[in-house]
């Protein structure tokens, strides 16, 4: 596609799209799972770990790591496809 | 070898790693000081980033912090790695593409006022001097526990070699020394915790024994709830803080992350937005190697003292007792004369008082691990306060050699004459953090929260603002900027300073703590910039016409070399 002006303006609302995305998936590991839910999550055992608590821990920060790279992969598809990316 | 002698040989090397990357790394021009080049590799940004992100409070107090605190120590875990993927998303590629130097570099383009690069510059020095007398600190203490050599002398030593290779290398000197030292701290904070999991529960990856059973076959976490019950401690995997103090400290510590200016100028520092984007989350996963060891180090340390020295006769302890005791990390009174320890919760029968510090740096003795194991913990602490350190005087000294003297003072100087006020003022910044080091603030430990509160009420809002709307101008930003740093250092300094005895739950604002409180004043930062915006002018066409070019990749190398 060619970086008319049009085209950045609906690239950059794809990305806002993303964003509202990956950054909900971000409240929802860390605040959510890890301390508002924490202790109904606790009601549920994997192995030695409380889930709330493996969560707050652990699970919240596996979490981050996979969401920038799935953030890194969809970004560098989206500048691609609008062919803004950098040569 | 003993201990001691190993020591000596594992720091001197490092030092020598450290001193030899600065000589071959050397500054040519302000954009190498300042920003290497622009062409660090994006895996290479990643490792300096972990390491200038994670100080000697991360790698030598935190496992233990969370160890007394269990639970409610998660706010450390995720506030400390949750501000990177905000970095990721709303800072670090933009950042990139805009292209300059420091932050306060951006804050004064985009708000085409040098009043608000100048509160910028403020709170930049602020923050950065807070968290670099830390360091200094930090550096002295492991000399003195390690080596025996007074404190100030570390301090001193430490000085030195920072001296060396930030004014010679600047940021590209920094970048490849912190490479270096985020492999040596990662490799001495792993290699104790998978001794001590494969001690405890035959697994030699924490994060897995963490959830394992014990040789009793009872699972780690519940023997450890159980023994904190025993005792009158609250379980370990429970909560104690107040629900909305654990989610304001938590917000407070992301964003403060996300806006601490020695973090964001790394991404100023890779050829491409992508590689931006890709750096912070290389940056990510170095850190989590070590954010997710912490807790278990946390658990497992926990358990083997509880198990070891709870209602043990004092005269038949482990020798690593007694070492530690004469350093005062470890303090035991007898108080009912039976020659045993209890350690309880009930302050009036508790016997037995102990540092958070001596979770990571006594583990190799309490695993029994071989010296050169201990010796590497030494290695790793100063590798995490010199690394951390560096980044600090590099933010302090660009902000004054190019936001002060060459953006406002003397916009004529030449780029030779910038790249001598730099290394002078990163010289002066060196010895002034010396002289907090050698005299620590007695507020150093409370000035923490300090720090993270005004990144967080200061910086994130505007930069966020300043990207994701064309519409606010420099009235908004500066008065957002100056609501959110008036109220929380005003919070912070009434609970910390001026009355310390009224910091207690039932008088703070809604039950928030002063350590969450930069999330308030982030909100405020926000609201009252959005408002004052709306009554005042729009920014010029050019300036509307600037965030639309940050806001798509292509032109980012361009953006660089006109700069250089």
């Amino acid at each position: 596609m060619k970086a008319t002006k049009k085209n950045l303006e609906k690239y950059w609302k794809q990305n806002l799209k993303y964003l509202v995305i990956l950054l909900t998936i971000w409240f929802i590991v860390s605040f959510g799972f890890g301390i508002l839910f924490a202790d109904q999550l606790n009601q549920i055992r994997v192995g030695g770990f409380k889930l709330g608590f493996w969560f707050a821990q652990q699970g919240s920060i596996y979490s981050f790591v996979i969401l920038i790279f799935a953030y890194v992969w969809m970004m560098n598809r989206l500048d691609k496809k609008f062919d803004v990316d950098e040569k | 070898m003993d201990v001691q002698t190993w020591t000596y040989i594992i720091v001197i090397a490092t030092f020598i790693i450290y001193i030899g990357i600065a000589i071959w790394s050397r500054a040519h021009s302000t954009g190498d000081f300042y920003i290497a080049g622009g062409g660090v590799p994006p895996l290479a940004n990643g490792m300096a980033t972990a390491a200038d992100w994670m100080s000697a409070a991360s790698f030598i107090s935190m496992a233990g912090l969370i160890s007394f605190m269990g639970y409610s120590g998660s706010v450390y875990l995720m506030g400390w790695t949750g501000g990177y993927v905000l970095l990721a998303l709303l800072l670090a590629p933009y950042l990139r593409k805009f292209g300059k130097f420091t932050v306060p570099d951006f804050v004064g383009e985009r708000y085409y006022s040098n009043v608000a690069r100048t509160v910028a510059v403020l709170c930049a020095l602020f923050v950065s001097f807070t968290y670099v007398a830390g360091q200094m600190r930090g550096v002295g203490v492991v000399f003195s526990r390690f080596l025996e050599v007074p404190v100030n002398y570390g301090v001193v030593i430490g000085m030195f070699i920072v001296f060396f290779y930030a004014v010679l290398g600047g940021m590209k000197g920094i970048t490849y020394t912190q490479v270096a030292q985020y492999c040596i701290l990662i490799f001495a904070f792993m290699v104790p915790a998978i001794y001590i999991s494969i001690m405890m529960t035959n697994n030699p990856i924490p994060q897995l024994g963490f959830g394992g059973t014990l040789s009793d076959g009872t699972f780690l976490l519940d023997k450890l709830d159980g023994l904190h019950e025993e005792l009158g401690f609250a379980p370990y995997t429970e909560g104690r803080k107040s629900t909305i103090d654990m989610l304001f400290i938590t917000m407070a510590l992301m964003v403060g992350t996300a806006g601490l200016p020695h973090v964001i100028v790394r991404f100023f520092t890779v050829p491409k937005v992508k590689h931006a984007r890709l750096s912070a989350g290389y940056a990510l996963i170095f850190i989590a190697i070590l954010y997710t060891t912490a807790p278990t180090i946390a658990a497992f340390a926990r358990t083997n003292l509880i198990n070891t020295v709870n209602n043990a006769s004092y005269d038949q302890l482990p020798g690593w007792f007694n070492k530690w005791e004469m350093t005062g990390l470890i303090e035991f009174d007898d108080k009912n004369q039976d020659g045993k320890v209890q350690y309880v919760a009930d302050a009036e029968k508790n016997e037995l008082t102990i540092d958070q510090d001596i979770m990571v740096l006594a583990n190799p003795e309490i695993a029994k691990l071989p010296n050169w194991v201990t010796a590497l913990v030494a290695a790793g602490g100063l590798a995490a306060a010199l690394s951390t350190a560096a980044g600090l005087l590099l933010v302090i000294s660009a902000s004054i050699s190019h936001d002060l003297i060459k953006k406002q003072l003397k916009p004529d100087i030449s780029e030779k004459g910038e790249l001598i006020v730099a290394r002078v003022s990163a010289g002066l910044a060196v010895v002034l953090a010396g002289h907090f080091g050698v005299n620590p603030p007695d507020y150093v430990a409370a000035t923490v929260a300090f720090a993270f509160g005004l990144a967080a009420s200061s910086f994130f809002p505007i930069i966020v603002l300043g990207i994701f709307s064309k519409r606010m101008n420099k009235e908004g930003a500066i008065a957002g900027m100056i609501t959110g740093l008036l109220f929380t250092s005003g919070y912070i300094i009434f609970f910390k300073f001026v009355d310390p005895e009224a910091n207690i739950p039932d008088n703070w604002l809604f039950g928030i703590s002063p350590e969450g409180i930069g999330s308030v004043g982030m909100i405020l930062n926000f609201l009252v910039a959005w408002v004052v915006m709306s009554f005042t002018p729009k920014p010029p066409k050019e300036i509307r016409k600037m965030v639309e070019h940050i806001r798509y990749p292509r032109g980012a190398q361009e953006a660089h070399e006109i700069e250089m």
